[in-house]
């Protein structure tokens, strides 16, 4: 049976996340599983399909193409991929906020069970994923005949987004569920990279003790580095930085090249969220700080002296 | 209006678990247990949409062993009236919660139904999304502001990037992200009133579930260790080492 991606886009462009979920479903197909196709359910997003038909080793794109399409609810989404879902053995999404939302109905819909976060393929039917904020690694084994799997993004590398020449076929779109209607968004406009999507991050903690202070200590440093911003929980809970900056269990799991954390002690929660960081350099004053006990590099310092050292060192 | 809030008993969101040597699991043998923090900010928000008058009752559902009996009597000190345990020994995966919450939606017709997002113990963040499919209903996922007015539900979702807004039409599903609200601390006047509101118990049987796992936990290991490194003594040394060591800047 062929396997089925959910691609995540903004109906213009591919977001990075389908293409580590693309890599997730070739690691499937090695293990007997058939083509990967790839779902591009939107509006006006023949572009995202051409993007999609353009990355290597995908064998066919679905284009379903209308406007209740257009802001991805997931009672529409998710019915969406229900009506091609019996072709399929496999069905991924990726695990993010979108992936999330609508994995889950489908799985349900399909009367199968979910396999959340899938970090490596063991086997066809065969994962393992994190639980317990990642304190232990479960291997899993689905059951059902197909399986839906949200897919970890920190454990694929992006598959190339040129080189493959797929077909992009037109699916029927689904009629409107009815059930909810979109109102509005703020999306924060980013001048830097996507958090999840970065190659550095620099991420505050509580000690930098206020909004104003934990943007002038920190973005003048992540504006050095190219870097994305993250926070702890304590941070955001505080207010000193945006909800969706929250790095963790319940945040955002990131991996980065580089990962600061600055003046954050490093909660089990927070490590859940970059522990798979490749470089970790800690700025604590508190030597007792158990970040220290993941870091590369720990630096003892008060964060307001060494950071903006650090920055005009650069 | 009514509300159903479910509720898991986990280990303890301070308690860091330790994988079983066998590797069938993790201990959770005298281990503290609470009830899942998510689901203490579903039935927070369900006591404040009682209090704003919008909400006329709260029925807190708890699937699993006897001891969730604990759980629910914790609901019913933050504020749910009435409690029912779906009582069952056996695994319970997020697909079968769902069905028995769904068959409970269907006995108890609540227009609403807030359910955490994530539990912090399987990580799975599924049952909300089932039970809507299941029973059809809209969802409104990591809520972080519910309004209630003239049948609908205005929901301010958490997502990548920033925060979107969906109406809802009732009944429909809700579930909470971490900054919907502060729970309150319970009281121990309320801790004593709660043991005399009511309290059902059922079997899954007695909701026509079948609650058989479809995922077989292979094996439970402890993540890949990541060890400590060096202490540096000053800022340019930090640079030199992320410079001509790690070569990451």
């Amino acid at each position: 049976m062929p396997i089925l991606v959910i691609a995540e886009h903004d109906h213009g462009t591919l977001k990075g996340a389908t293409l580590n979920t693309i890599t997730a479903a070739l690691d499937i197909a090695k293990f007997g599983g058939g083509e990967v196709h790839v779902l591009v359910a939107g509006s006006g997003a023949a572009g995202a399909a051409q993007a999609a038909a353009q990355v290597a080793g995908v064998a066919k794109v679905l284009l379903a193409d209308a406007p209740d399409l257009a802001e991805q609810l997931g009672e529409n989404v998710a019915a969406q991929v229900m009506a091609i879902a019996s072709n399929y053995g496999h069905l991924l999404f990726p695990a993010t906020a979108h992936g999330k939302n609508v994995a889950p109905r489908v799985a349900a819909l399909l009367d199968v069970a979910q396999v959340s976060d899938a970090m490596k393929v063991i086997g066809a039917d065969t994962f393992e994923r994190p639980i317990y904020a990642g304190n232990a690694i479960a291997t899993v084994q689905s059951l059902d005949a197909i399986k839906v799997i949200t897919v970890r993004t920190t454990g694929f590398d992006a598959a190339p987004a040129t080189g493959g020449s797929a077909a992009v076929e037109n699916l029927a779109a689904v009629a409107d569920s009815g059930l909810s209607v979109f109102l509005g968004s703020e999306i924060a406009k980013l001048d830097r990279p996507e958090l999840t999507a970065a190659k550095v991050i620099v991420s505050g903690g509580r000690a930098l003790g206020s909004n104003d202070k934990f943007n002038a200590v920190l973005m003048p440093l992540a504006d050095k580095l190219g870097a994305a911003l993250g926070a702890s929980r304590a941070a955001v809970d505080a207010g000193y930085a945006p909800n969706d900056w929250q790095v963790g269990q319940t945040g955002k799991i990131v991996a980065p090249q580089l990962y600061f954390a600055v003046g954050i002690s490093g909660a089990i929660q927070h490590l859940a969220g970059m522990k798979d960081s490749k470089v970790i350099v800690a700025i604590n004053k508190d030597p007792e700080a158990p970040i220290f006990s993941v870091a590369d590099y720990g630096l003892e310092a008060d964060l307001f002296v060494a950071v903006p050292e650090l920055t005009s060192s650069l | 209006m009514k509300v159903l809030v479910p509720v898991k008993r986990v280990v303890d969101y301070n308690v860091k678990v330790r994988v079983k040597s066998d590797g069938t699991g993790v201990d959770i043998a005298n281990v503290k247990m609470s009830m899942n923090p998510f689901d203490e900010i579903a039935v927070e928000e369900a006591v404040r949409l009682k209090e704003k008058g919008v909400v006329t009752e709260i029925v807190a559902v708890s699937c699993g062993v006897t001891q969730c009996q604990e759980t629910l009597r914790t609901a019913m000190a933050i504020g749910a009236d009435r409690a029912i345990l779906v009582e069952c020994a056996d695994e319970l995966q997020p697909l079968a919660v769902a069905k028995l919450l769904k068959a409970l939606f269907v006995k108890e017709q609540p227009g609403l139904m807030i359910v955490g997002k994530q539990a912090i113990d399987d990580d799975c963040n599924q049952t909300g999304q089932m039970l809507a499919a299941l029973a059809g209903l809209p969802q409104g996922t990591f809520a972080s502001k519910v309004e209630i007015a003239d049948g609908q539900a205005t929901v301010t979702r958490e997502v990548d990037g920033g925060v979107e807004t969906v109406r809802l039409k009732l009944p429909a599903v809700v579930t909470t992200d971490l900054r919907l609200n502060e729970p309150r601390y319970v009281t121990l006047p309320n801790i004593m009133k709660a043991k005399k509101k009511p309290l059902e118990v059922l079997k899954p049987a007695d909701l026509g579930v079948d609650v058989t796992p479809r995922i077989k936990t292979l094996k439970v290991v402890e993540p890949p260790k990541r060890g400590a490194g060096v202490k540096v003594p000053d800022v340019a040394t930090l640079v030199a080492k992320l410079k001509n060591e790690a070569k990451v800047i």
